[in-house]
């Protein structure tokens, strides 16, 4: 494939035309706002955490392709998930999009979508806008 | 070439691409579609031969030794002041001052100015400034408690001049105006802006970053008291730009930097100022960008800055009807005169998407605000993608461009 197409997939092209879990949250309990001065990418992240658990998410906010796909498919992986396995998820796909880890031949479902982003270390200025959204979770979480 | 451009062109656009080495880099194997031209433009070989020659044979510090490369670099330096004087026919030489580049130049301007200036008064520019004639000021009007105005700009992209004559009031100190936008490749009309202001004894201050390398400038014939400008965007090398200012201003600014160079005596209690261009050079000047630019000035004159202007026109044209067939691109900025800048957005990508994909295909442009965000703002966009041109270019590079263009429709427009 060439690596264009490669890169805009259409799971990818899909989560951008119709993010997920884009919008508001009544009461959020974390939230926390990134930019990426370089592409003008703004993502407004909401958060509501309840017994250390990540039981909803929204996010809003303008952005190229790669960074509201990337935000769609972040809220879908983190949902439900425990605050220290969201915080290894962002580990395990700052190493997906640089490279640092092989794609393995059928990952489990709900990671899946995680790894479409490995098309991203051939594109090395495009990592800040794959990584936002996990830097603006991150963010979120900081606070308690 | 594309016998539609080729028709009228009358200038060996093959020839003078062969003296830009780098547009032999191909990217991913592919020809290289340089339309960054608008952030930087290419050198030619004459060009680098030039610093490396500087180097090699004459480098040395200027107005200081006595000896026999000191005296080379030197005249090498001021010979390049002079060339730069005849390109913007300024009346002498004593009226350029080498900058950094026009980001300095109009640094300088303003907090030279700035200490001229009282509580009340009122600076006037427009909305399309480029953030380095725009943030500069707003430091300074908050700083000194002035007035920053703007001129508003249309729909196309133009600067609204009924509006400019309404905001020129008896407070307003200085007008400082782009010649050409960066963002819309509108040309403004500055014989008009100047006129108008030196009604009212206001100076006016023209960044020519983006025109220069595209509009003959006679700093006479337009009356401008500063005109500043780049070296690095008409084909010279970056860290060397050019401060033209009307001797009786310049002899009225404070000195910007202190220190060597800008003086004539020092004492313990105080210091006589070098007379112009010298009061605004202190420390040891990019001497090798001023003799680099010299030529890359001459390199422009020998082909003709009307004939390069001409062309690029046909460019511009020539882009401007293919992309518009495109489902979705709109144009920002459609002035009636404008330079070779096609800034265009496509309502179901966002810029840096296309960038991306016009790379892969060779094909090098720049995505985002173009460092004028209150533009983006007024056209409700979070950016654009913009294509510039330069002597270089040719019809089929646009074709490389637009093919890339319908590339990005299928992917996403549909």
């Amino acid at each position: 494939m060439e690596p264009i197409r490669d890169l805009y997939q259409q799971v990818l092209l899909e989560h951008y035309k119709h993010p997920h879990n884009y919008g508001h949250l009544e009461h959020p309990t974390h939230q926390a706002d990134g930019d990426n001065p370089l592409c003008g990418d703004h993502i407004h992240l909401e958060l509501q955490v309840e017994n250390d658990t990540i039981v909803d998410v929204k996010f809003s906010g303008m952005g190229c392709a790669i960074s509201k796909a990337s935000a769609s498919i972040m809220t879908q992986a983190i949902k439900g998930k425990p605050v220290e396995e969201a915080k290894q998820l962002a580990d395990l796909f700052y190493q997906i999009v640089k490279g640092e880890t092989d794609v393995p031949e059928a990952p489990s479902s709900d990671l899946e979508e995680l790894f479409i982003f490995s098309g991203v270390r051939d594109f090395p200025t495009r990592v800040k806008c794959a990584t936002l959204a996990w830097h603006t979770l991150e963010d979120a979480l900081k606070q308690s | 070439m594309n016998p539609e451009v080729a028709a009228t062109v009358d200038l060996d656009v093959h020839s003078i691409r062969a003296d830009f080495p780098i547009l032999n880099v191909q990217p991913y194997g592919q020809h290289l579609a340089y339309f960054d031209n608008a952030a930087t433009t290419q050198k030619p070989q004459v060009v680098i031969d030039t610093l490396t020659q500087f180097y090699e044979q004459f480098n040395s510090n200027v107005h200081r030794g006595v000896h026999y490369l000191s005296q080379h670099a030197t005249e090498a330096y001021e010979k390049s002041r002079e060339i730069v004087r005849r390109f913007l026919n300024a009346r002498s030489t004593a009226e350029i001052v080498f900058v950094r580049g026009t980001t300095e130049a109009l640094n300088l301007l303003a907090t030279t100015f700035g200490k001229l200036l009282q509580p009340g008064d009122e600076i006037l520019i427009s909305m399309m400034e480029h953030h380095s004639n725009l943030v500069p000021w707003q430091i300074l009007a908050k700083e000194k408690e002035l007035k920053l105005k703007y001129i508003p700009i249309t729909e196309t992209g133009e600067l609204d001049l009924d509006a400019f004559e309404r905001l020129l009031s008896d407070r307003t100190r200085v007008v400082s105006i782009v010649h050409a936008s960066n963002s819309l490749g509108t040309v403004n009309p500055i014989e008009k802006i100047i006129e108008l202001a030196h009604q009212n004894d206001i100076p006016v201050i023209i960044d020519g970053a983006q025109a220069v390398a595209h509009i003959a400038v006679d700093v006479q014939s337009l009356d401008a008291d500063f005109y500043v400008f780049s070296g690095h965007k008409i084909y010279g090398p970056t860290g060397i730009g050019v401060l033209y200012g009307k001797e009786l201003w310049l002899d009225r600014l404070p000195p910007y930097q202190a220190g060597g160079d800008m003086i004539k005596r020092v004492t313990l209690e105080e210091t006589t100022y070098n007379v112009l261009p010298y009061k605004f050079e202190a420390g040891t000047p990019n001497i090798a960008g001023a003799v680099g630019l010299g030529v890359a000035l001459e390199y422009v004159q020998n082909i003709g800055l009307s004939k390069i202007a001409r062309y690029e026109t046909q460019l511009l044209e020539y882009a401007t009807r293919a992309v518009e067939e495109i489902p979705g691109l709109r144009i920002i900025g459609t002035a009636n005169q404008k330079i070779g800048v096609l800034s265009f957005v496509m309502d179901y990508t966002h810029p840096h998407d296309i960038g991306t994909i016009l790379d892969q295909a060779g094909v090098a442009i720049r995505a985002g605000h173009h460092c004028t965000q209150p533009v983006m703002d007024f056209f409700g966009v979070e950016g654009t993608a913009r294509a510039s041109f330069a002597v270089y270019n040719t019809p089929e590079e646009i074709d490389q461009m637009v093919k890339a263009l319908w590339q990005v429709y299928q992917l996403f427009g549909q």
